[in-house]
C-alpha cells in the first residue's frame, strides 16, 4: 500500500517528477488522460494568472484584502483531478485553483473577493462550500457532509483543505479524531507552506512532520511534494478509494511554499530572506507540469503563449464585468439571515427605506 | 391522549420524528447507549440502530461543526450539548458558521439543525451545570432560540424546530424535567415558533415568563389573589413575539419581567427596550425586571439565594401595582 512505503516519522516524501518536471519514480507515474492533464494545467495557469491580476487589482483599490496562491497551485489542483464530480471540497480560503476546477467560475470568486456574498452562491450542481475564515473550523464540516455520505452509503468523499498554522487549532483535533473514530470518507490536505501568517511553521509546531499527526488519530497519513501534481493527484486518488471501501479518513501533508504574501495586507519581507523565495521558486509547479507535458508531446511553446493571452483577457474581461454588476441590493443584506424576514427584521427594513425615501436618498449603498 | 413530563415529550419528539424522517440523526455526548445523561433520548438508538443515533467524542465543536456539514448534505441533525454552559466550546461553530451559512451562501445552503441544550439552575448541580445563556444566542443574527416550559410546548416546538428551515438552538429547563405531567397528544403536532403563549388573562399588569420560571409564576399569583396579573409565557426568545408583548402592555400599563438569566444585557433589557418603543405611551409604571444576580450562579450551598422565588416574584408584582406616578 502506498501510504505504507512512506513513513511521515522519517520524513519521506512522495515525489514523482523532480523540479523539472522530469519523472524520477517511473512505477508511481499515474495514468492520467490527455484531457486531465490538460484541464489541470490550464487551470493552473488560469489561477496563476487571476492571481497576479487580483494583486494589481486590490493595489488599485478595486479590490478587497486578497489572499493570493501562487505557488500552491499543483498543491490543489492534484487533488481535484483525482475526485469524482459528487465529491465535496470543503474549503479554508487559500484553494483559489481547487475552486476553479470543482467548477466555481471565475466570475463567482472575484464576485467574492469584490465584496460581495454572491460570490459564495456557486452553481446549484458545485458541490463547493464556501471559503471559510475562521481557521480551522471547516475540518467540522467535511466530518458532517462525510459522515452524511456515508450514512446515505453514496459513492462520495469529502476533501478539505487546511494550512500548517489550522493544524495548531483545537477543531483540526476535534475533526480528526471525529472522521478516524467514524471511518469517514474524508481526505484532509494540509497545504503546508511554511507560514502562518508571519509565523515560520518550525516556530509553532514542534512535529517533524504534520502528515506524523495521522498516526496519533489511527489513520493513514502521507508527506508528499505538494509542488508535484502528480504526486498530489496519486495521493488523492490511492486516499479516495481507500475510504470508499471504508478505511476510513487520510491526512495528506503537501509540503509546498507560498511565495506570496499572507493577504495584501502583509509585507512577507519583514519576516523572510528572497533567498528563500528563490530556492522555492526553482520547484515552481506550473514550470514543472509544463515540462511535463511538453514532454509527453501534449503541449507547445507556442500553445503555452497562446494560453497565457488568453487567459490574462479573460481575467480582464471578467473582472471589468464583475465590476460593472457587483453591486448589492438593499433587500438583499436582509433577505438571507432566515428563510423569512422576521417581524424584527421586517421593521428594520421597513425602516430603513422610509428614512431612504424621508431624506430623499435614491441609493443607500 | 396520556399524560407525559416535559422530558417523555421530548423522547417522543424525537422518536416520532426519526421514524416519520430517515434524514433525522440523533447525537452527542452519552446520547446513544445510554440515553443521555438526563435520559432524553433513552431508547432510540436500540430503535434507529448506532449510525442514526450515535455516542460522540467530547467535542462540542466537532458534534455542532459536523451538524453544520450534515445539513448541507441533507441530513437534519438533531444534536444535544448535555449542559448549556457546556456549549462554549461549539460556541465559535454555532456564530461563525450556523448562524450565516445561509447569508454566506445567499441561500444555496441552509442549516435547518437543532442544538438542544438542558439549561437553568436548581438541581443542586457543580459548577458550568447551572447557567442561563439566553443572550448569548438571541443577539446572534441567523439563530432562533426556543424555550418550552410545558410538556404539551416541548413536543409540539421541538417538532416545529426540527421542522423549521433555520437552525434553532432548544433550551430544555432541566429543573423541571420530570415535575409535573400534562395531557400531551400522541400524534405529531407543532406549536409554532415565534408565538408566546397567553397563560392567562388579567388586567392589573403583564408577567413576562419562560421555561421553569413560568410556573414560579403561578404560584406566584396563588399568593396574591387580589391582583388580577395577564400572564405571558415567551416560548421563543428569538425571534420576540413583540405583538402579544405590545398588545398586553397596552391594555395593562404594567410589566414585570421574570429570568434567570443575569440581569445586565439579559433578555428584560431588549424586552424592556421594545415595550419602550412601542408602547412608551401606555405605560403607567416603570417597567420592572426580576432575574438572577449579576454572579456566577453559585454552587448549591449558596444557589438559594440566587433562584427565584413565587414569594419574590409576589413582592414585584405588589410593587408594581402599588406605584403611582
Amino acid at each position: 500500500m502506498l501510504f505504507d512505503e512512506y513513513n511521515p516519522l522519517k520524513g519521506e516524501m512522495l515525489q514523482i517528477m523532480d523540479q523539472e518536471g522530469k519523472i524520477v519514480n517511473d512505477k508511481l507515474e499515474p495514468k492520467i488522460d490527455k484531457e486531465t492533464l490538460l484541464k489541470m494545467y490550464k487551470t493552473m495557469v488560469l489561477g496563476r494568472t487571476a492571481d497576479e491580476k487580483a494583486l494589481q487589482f486590490q493595489r488599485q483599490g478595486r479590490m478587497l484584502t486578497y489572499a493570493p496562491n501562487i505557488g500552491q497551485e499543483a498543491a490543489q489542483v492534484g487533488p481535484m483531478a483525482a475526485l469524482k464530480d459528487q465529491d465535496w471540497l470543503v474549503l479554508a480560503f487559500r484553494e483559489f485553483n481547487a475552486m476553479l476546477y470543482k467548477g466555481v467560475t471565475l466570475e463567482q470568486a472575484f464576485l467574492y473577493w469584490y465584496g460581495n456574498e454572491r460570490g459564495s452562491r456557486y452553481d446549484d450542481e458545485v458541490r463547493v462550500l464556501p471559503i471559510n475564515v475562521p481557521i480551522g473550523s471547516q475540518i467540522n464540516h467535511a466530518t458532517g457532509v462525510a459522515y452524511a455520505s456515508k450514512l446515505k452509503e453514496l459513492d462520495e468523499v469529502a476533501i478539505v483543505f487546511i494550512g500548517d498554522g489550522g493544524t495548531s487549532h483545537g477543531e483540526f483535533h476535534e475533526g480528526m479524531n471525529f472522521a478516524a473514530t467514524y471511518d469517514l470518507p474524508m481526505i484532509t490536505i494540509i497545504q503546508n507552506n511554511q507560514y502562518a501568517i508571519s509565523t515560520p511553521r518550525h516556530k509553532v509546531i514542534k512535529a517533524k512532520t504534520l502528515a506524523q499527526k495521522a498516526i496519533a488519530y489511527g489513520i493513514s497519513g502521507i508527506q508528499v511534494d505538494g509542488n508535484d501534481p502528480l504526486a498530489m493527484y496519486l495521493a488523492v486518488k490511492t486516499a479516495r478509494e481507500r475510504a470508499i471501501k471504508g478505511y476510513g479518513p487520510t491526512l495528506i501533508e503537501a509540503v509546498t511554499y507560498r511565495i506570496g504574501p499572507h493577504t495584501t495586507s502583509d509585507n512577507p519581507k519583514l519576516y523572510r530572506e528572497d533567498t528563500e523565495v528563490e530556492e522555492w521558486l526553482k520547484k515552481d509547479p506550473i514550470k514543472r507540469m509544463k515540462n511535463y507535458l511538453i514532454g509527453k508531446k501534449l503541449w507547445s511553446e507556442e500553445k503555452d503563449v497562446e494560453l497565457h493571452e488568453e487567459l490574462k483577457q479573460l481575467v480582464l474581461d471578467t473582472f471589468k464585468h464583475v465590476e460593472e454588476t457587483g453591486e448589492v441590493e438593499l433587500n438583499e443584506v436582509f433577505d438571507y439571515t432566515y428563510e423569512k424576514l422576521t417581524p424584527n427584521l421586517e421593521e428594520q427594513l421597513n425602516y430603513y427605506k422610509e428614512y431612504l425615501k424621508a431624506e430623499g436618498i435614491k441609493d443607500g449603498n | 391522549m396520556a399524560t407525559k413530563t416535559i422530558l417523555q415529550s421530548i423522547n417522543e419528539a424525537l422518536d416520532q420524528m426519526m421514524e416519520q424522517d430517515p434524514s433525522v440523526v440523533v447525537y452527542g455526548e452519552d446520547v446513544g447507549f445510554e440515553g443521555g445523561v438526563f435520559r432524553t433520548t433513552a431508547g432510540l438508538q436500540k430503535k434507529y440502530g448506532e449510525k442514526r443515533v450515535f455516542d460522540t467524542p467530547i467535542s462540542e465543536a466537532a458534534i455542532v461543526g459536523s451538524a453544520v456539514g450534515m445539513s448541507i448534505n441533507g441530513m437534519k441533525p438533531i444534536v444535544e450539548m448535555q449542559f448549556s454552559g457546556f456549549s462554549l466550546p461549539a460556541y465559535n461553530q454555532i456564530v461563525t458558521h450556523v448562524a450565516r451559512f445561509r447569508n454566506r451562501s445567499r441561500g444555496k445552503y441552509h442549516l435547518p439543525l437543532v442544538i438542544r441544550m438542558p439549561y437553568g439552575g436548581g438541581v443542586k448541580a457543580l459548577e458550568h451545570h447551572s447557567e442561563s445563556l439566553e443572550t448569548l444566542y438571541a443577539h446572534i443574527p441567523g439563530l432562533k432560540l426556543v424555550i418550552p416550559s410545558t410538556p404539551y410546548d416541548a413536543k409540539g416546538l421541538l417538532i416545529a424546530a426540527i421542522n423549521d428551515p433555520d437552525p434553532v438552538i432548544f433550551m430544555e429547563p432541566k429543573r423541571i424535567y420530570r415535575a409535573f405531567k400534562q395531557e400531551v397528544p400522541d400524534e405529531i403536532y407543532e406549536v409554532p415558533i415565534g408565538k408566546a403563549r397567553m397563560v392567562k388573562k388579567g388586567k392589573d399588569l403583564t408577567i413576562i415568563a419562560w421555561g421553569a420560571l413560568v410556573r414560579e409564576v403561578e404560584k406566584a399569583l396563588e399568593l396574591k389573589p387580589e391582583i388580577d396579573a395577564e400572564v405571558i409565557d415567551l416560548r421563543t426568545i428569538s425571534p420576540i413575539d413583540f405583538e402579544t408583548i405590545i398588545a398586553s402592555v397596552k391594555k395593562t400599563g404594567r410589566v414585570l419581567i421574570v429570568h434567570e438569566a443575569v440581569k445586565s444585557f439579559g433578555p428584560a433589557a431588549e424586552l424592556i427596550a421594545i415595550i419602550n418603543e412601542k408602547a412608551f405611551v401606555y405605560l403607567e409604571a416603570a417597567p420592572r425586571r426580576l432575574t438572577g444576580f449579576d454572579i456566577t450562579v453559585p454552587l448549591p450551598k449558596g444557589e438559594p439565594y440566587f433562584i427565584i422565588t413565587p414569594e419574590q416574584i409576589a413582592y414585584e408584582m405588589q410593587k408594581l401595582v402599588d406605584f403611582k406616578a
